[in-house]
């Protein structure tokens, strides 16, 4: 029994720190976050007394379609963050030690410079008159060219034609240049964010390829399955851990993100972020930024806590189903 | 055309040459074994069927059709690897499935063949469990039933019983053999053992430095090894190196330093002045206090030597013994029981003999 407490108290002294530290610094400021949405604010940047008026403020018209937006733009990021790391880290994994250090140098290189540098980076590389335009204009018009024939299919077409550049000579392909710029658009912003986010979904999963058995595709492909049916049925489930924190990794601050769409989504691309932003930094108005906070947080955590609940009981279900068959395994198998 | 024939493969890894020209030709439905030490080119001949090495020069025909450069899925091979190589995110049952799923059979069928393949080799209370949740053995059964579902033409087995332990080795040794038995495809089983070779094997290659010393049943490759090689890699032999100084008749006489003159049984009609290493095997030499009677014909080999080491097994009794300057081991059965026989101690001086049919001449090129 002695030796049981003393063990709990060692156990008791080496988290405690992190514990505290997780408490301080995260536990506490969620808690004073989630107390401000519960209180109105002063005119000079305050926060005043306990009430409800915030929380009646939210019900601003604009919200559901920011948070939608928010939502609908960090799944997307995700989407193609992890469809790029899957081949990336499955490469880097494959290679030998010297070149893996390499390449896996190069991919957190960028961390060397400063974000905000970064992005501004790309918006010269985005530039009107840059080539990324110039591809993004020539997609646009071959779009345009084999699309405008199907019945249903918009693409944003404008009366009043740009001089010359015209594909294929279609009066009606006319591209509106003003709203169809690569920069100040939605696409930027996606664009950026993978770009920004990457290394947050490879890291993990080559930290899971790494460990992979590749003998094990090996043995897929001996057994008839072509290459990317054995990447698909064998390796990514392998890896699934991996591409669960990449998930998480990527979308969590994907939904958080405020400088990519507020240095090159224009006011093509307002997230909850910059609405946050604006509200706490420009209105000075906390308790409300707090609500805003708030209500994405559950935006995220309520499907996640779903999902978590969901799989469990599947699995259960799964199991229950296993044993069943099992059990009729058996009996027919002892009539035989 | 045979069944299977390797046409004259080599493999040469930037400025190795595991596999030297190798020819070879399996029959259908044969256990055939590629026998060799570590780095002989058995596995890399073995991932050249498997589809997942190309030879450098040479074809390997399956069935008339030349499959040398045909990828691992489109030939109905499979591999039993050394690791198992399990998927480990599939229970038993889908990891047995596998290859019936990828190749889009019907349900009913997959269902079927699964459940009989998992009711011969008798896991069927296991099928819903995870690979890391089986034994060692119960893993190798279930890569063989992966491998043998959807039955291939051909079942490549990779050292399958290096992982297990010895007496598990010896059940599942008489369990493979069992399993060829019933589906009748042909095995090709590579091994380092020379024991599991020999009582699994129809016929047996073996192969060092890329080359194939020997290939036959097992029974000659033991008795009649072609090479020194072959002789000393399969169980154990006494060399005797010398030349040839007379021939009479059937039997020749060795002339080997430091020993008297060696009657030898001459097969190959070797002509006098040919450099030859005898071989005769521990278990065809007889020990005794006293020395053997006269046999007719080209008499028996005798030598007069020292007892230097005794290991007594039950079985038999091991012993090292010292004849000049030469060590030999002789391995003496006991067929009578010992208790009521004069027993051989150390430092005795014996007599070591044996017939000269027993012996097996080498050439020495």
């Amino acid at each position: 029994m002695g030796v049981r407490t003393e063990s709990h108290k060692t156990e008791w002294l080496t988290t405690l720190p992190s514990l505290a530290w997780l408490t301080l610094f995260f536990a506490v400021p969620a808690l004073i976050v989630l107390a401000f949405t519960f209180h109105g604010h002063t005119p000079n940047g305050g926060v005043g007394e306990w009430s409800l008026a915030t929380w009646k403020e939210l019900v601003d018209p604009d919200y559901p379609t920011i948070v939608w937006k928010t939502l609908r733009i960090s799944f997307q990021v995700t989407v193609w963050c992890i469809l790029l790391a899957l081949p990336c880290a499955y490469a880097i994994a494959r290679m030998g030690t010297r070149w893996r250090g390499v390449v896996a140098g190069a991919i957190m290189l960028p961390f060397w410079t400063s974000f905000v540098v970064r992005v501004f980076a790309w918006k010269t590389v985005m530039h009107p008159d840059g080539w990324l335009q110039a591809v993004y204009h020539g997609w646009l018009h071959a779009k345009l060219a084999l699309f405008s024939w199907i019945p249903g299919v918009s693409v944003p077409v404008l009366a009043d034609p740009p001089p010359g550049n015209c594909l294929l000579g279609f009066a009606h392909c006319a591209i509106d240049t003003a709203r169809t710029t690569i920069i100040d658009s939605e696409i930027a912003v996606v664009l950026v964010s993978v770009y920004t986010f990457l290394p947050f979904a490879i890291m993990p999963i080559y930290t899971a390829a790494e460990k992979f058995d590749f003998s094990l595709l090996e043995a897929a492909r001996d057994l008839g399955a072509k290459n990317f049916h054995a990447f698909r049925k064998i390796f990514v489930p392998g890896i699934w851990q991996g591409i669960v924190s990449a998930v998480l990794m990527v979308f969590i601050p994907a939904v958080g993100s405020y400088v990519i769409p507020q240095m090159l989504g224009g006011t093509n691309c307002v997230l909850i972020g910059n609405k946050i932003f604006m509200r706490a930094m420009q209105q000075r108005n906390i308790p409300h930024a707090s609500a805003l906070a708030t209500l994405m947080a559950a935006a995220v955590l309520v499907p996640l806590g779903l999902a978590a609940w969901w799989t469990r009981r599947a699995a259960a279900r799964d199991r229950r189903k296993l044993e069943l068959r099992t059990a009729q395994l058996m009996s027919t198998g002892g009539q035989r | 055309m045979a069944f299977l024939e390797f046409q004259d493969i080599s493999k040469q890894y930037g400025s190795v040459k595991a596999v030297d020209h190798v020819s070879l030709e399996v029959k259908q439905g044969e256990f055939f074994s590629l026998l060799g030490p570590s780095g002989c080119g058995k596995t890399t001949l073995l991932r050249m069927l498997g589809g997942f090495e190309r030879p450098t020069e040479g074809r390997i025909f399956l069935e008339g059709k030349d499959i040398t450069d045909l990828p691992p899925n489109q030939r109905r091979v499979h591999t039993v690897f050394q690791n198992y190589a399990l998927f480990p995110t599939m229970t038993i049952w889908d990891n047995i499935a596998f290859s019936l799923k990828v190749a889009k059979r019907p349900k009913k069928e997959t269902e079927e063949k699964v459940d009989a393949i998992l009711e011969m080799i008798q896991l069927g209370e296991h099928a819903w469990k995870y690979p890391n949740q089986l034994s060692g053995g119960q893993k190798q059964r279930v890569a063989i039933a992966r491998a043998l579902v959807d039955r291939p033409q051909v079942l490549l087995l990779d050292e399958p019983l290096a992982a297990l332990d010895l007496k598990l080795r010896q059940h599942m040794l008489i369990e493979l053999d069992t399993i060829h038995d019933q589906v009748g495809i042909t095995f090709i089983y590579v091994t380092h053992d020379q024991g599991e070779a020999m009582s699994l094997s129809d016929r047996i290659a073996v192969l060092n430095h890329g080359r194939v010393e020997q290939l036959d049943i097992p029974a000659k490759i033991y008795e009649a090894p072609a090479t020194r090689f072959v002789a000393s890699f399969i169980g154990d032999t006494n060399f005797f190196a010398g030349e040839i100084a007379a021939v009479r008749g059937d039997y020749c006489e060795i002339r080997s330093e430091g020993f008297p003159a060696i009657q030898a049984y001459n097969d190959k009609a070797l002509a006098a002045g040919q450099r030859v290493d005898l071989s005769v095997r521990p278990e065809k030499i007889r020990v005794t206090k006293t020395a053997p009677a006269a046999a007719k014909g080209p008499g028996l080999n005798v030598v007069k030597a020292t007892v230097q080491d005794i290991v007594y097994q039950g079985v038999y009794t091991k012993y090292w013994l010292k004849a000049g300057a030469r060590r030999i081991s002789v391995l003496e059965p006991h067929s009578r029981f010992l208790l009521d026989q004069e027993t051989i101690t150390w430092n005795d001086d014996v007599f070591v003999w044996w017939h000269p049919d027993d012996g097996y001449m080498v050439e020495v090129k």
